[in-house]
């Protein structure tokens, strides 16, 4: 008997007529059930997409304020979803990679660069949410050779030849941008920093 | 010492009839008035005929306390003069003039560009001002050695 027919009716003679008998997982229960099971509550509320702000423009150059690479200023590439930013340093100049960083924790500066040279497809590989997941470990650094290697420096985490020509093709153009302008390249080379009564609320960016 | 004795007299701005004040705090921040009158040591009444584009102050009591004395003085101005009497003498004596070409505007103009300057341009100003400050110790070092 296949699974198809499984819950299906079956049809029986008795003497001169014949009827349908409907599954026994079809027929309605005897017995209501002494306690009522609990429905799970419907959420009424949808995920909305993230309205960014306004300044925060692709070409922009942000200016990080948390994470591994505070105060780096570092160019915005793209939107990603639920309120990530796309970004680069670009690598070359200040040592950030192609990353996502949460929009609230970003300045925005005034500053624009030319980012049209990008190839759109290299951006899109890039920007899809697996390309960031973190690779699963293999079994055999799972099992027992692990367990037995515990004690021993573990080999140090490279980044992939794919990732830094994905790296390398989404830079190249912004680094001919950078180089046209006077101190630009410099200036995303330096950290930012609050100096001597400077009040970050009352300055422009 | 002999019998001469020369009294010269103080340099100090003085609260007066005709002395242009400059507004540091009200509506009115930031622009030129001349005192036409002195109501009380506390309070003048100034008065603001400038003919530049939102730079007018209308005739009003002000606190002596919100305002700066500028050394710049309307000559002649008689006590209570009208608006149309100071409006004269105030082109007369080219205050709005005198005011652009002083130190203290200059200075004001400077600070208010720098705090309009983004990121990116007070990146700029601070590697020129390193580069003026290293060309000026080198000439200095030149002329010691």
């Amino acid at each position: 008997m296949s699974s198809a027919d499984a819950n299906s009716a079956t049809t029986k003679k008795f003497g001169k007529g014949e009827r349908t008998v409907p599954h026994h997982t079809q027929k309605a229960s005897k017995f209501y059930p002494a306690y009522d099971e609990k429905q799970p509550r419907k959420t009424r509320k949808s995920i909305k997409p993230t309205k960014y702000r306004e300044s925060l423009q692709p070409g922009a150059v942000l200016i990080l304020l948390a994470g591994r690479f505070r105060g780096k200023r570092v160019v915005l590439l793209k939107h990603l979803d639920q309120g990530a930013l796309l970004v680069t340093g670009p690598f070359k100049v200040n040592g950030v990679p192609l990353r996502r960083v949460n929009s609230r924790y970003v300045i925005a500066t005034q500053t624009k660069i030319d980012i049209s040279g990008i190839e759109s497809s290299t951006l899109d590989k890039v920007s899809k949410p697996d390309y960031f997941v973190r690779e699963k470990k293999s079994k055999s650094e799972k099992g027992e050779d692990a367990f037995f290697k515990q004690g021993e420096k573990p080999e140090a985490k490279k980044p992939t030849s794919a990732r830094a020509t994905d790296q390398k093709s989404v830079d190249k153009p912004i680094l001919s941008a950078i180089k046209k302008q006077d101190m630009l390249a410099s200036y995303l080379a330096s950290n930012f920093s609050l100096r001597h009564g400077q009040r970050p609320h009352e300055m422009k960016f | 010492m002999s019998d001469k004795v020369d009294i010269k007299p103080a340099g100090w701005k003085l609260v007066e009839v005709g002395r242009v004040v400059f507004i540091r705090l009200g509506a009115h921040e930031g622009k030129l008035a001349t005192i036409v009158e002195i109501i009380d040591p506390n309070r003048v009444l100034v008065d603001g005929p400038s003919k530049t584009e939102g730079r007018a102050v209308p005739r009003s009591a002000i606190p002596l306390s919100a305002v700066s004395l500028t050394p710049f003085v309307i000559n002649k101005l008689p006590k209570a003069a009208g608006t149309g009497a100071v409006a004269k003498l105030w082109e007369k004596d080219e205050i709005d003039k005198k005011w652009s070409e002083s130190s203290w505007a200059n200075k004001r103009g400077q600070q208010e560009r720098r705090r309009n300057l983004t990121d990116f341009e007070r990146f700029k100003v601070m590697r020129l001002k390193k580069q003026t400050t290293f060309e000026t110790k080198k000439a200095l070092a030149k002329v010691k050695a």
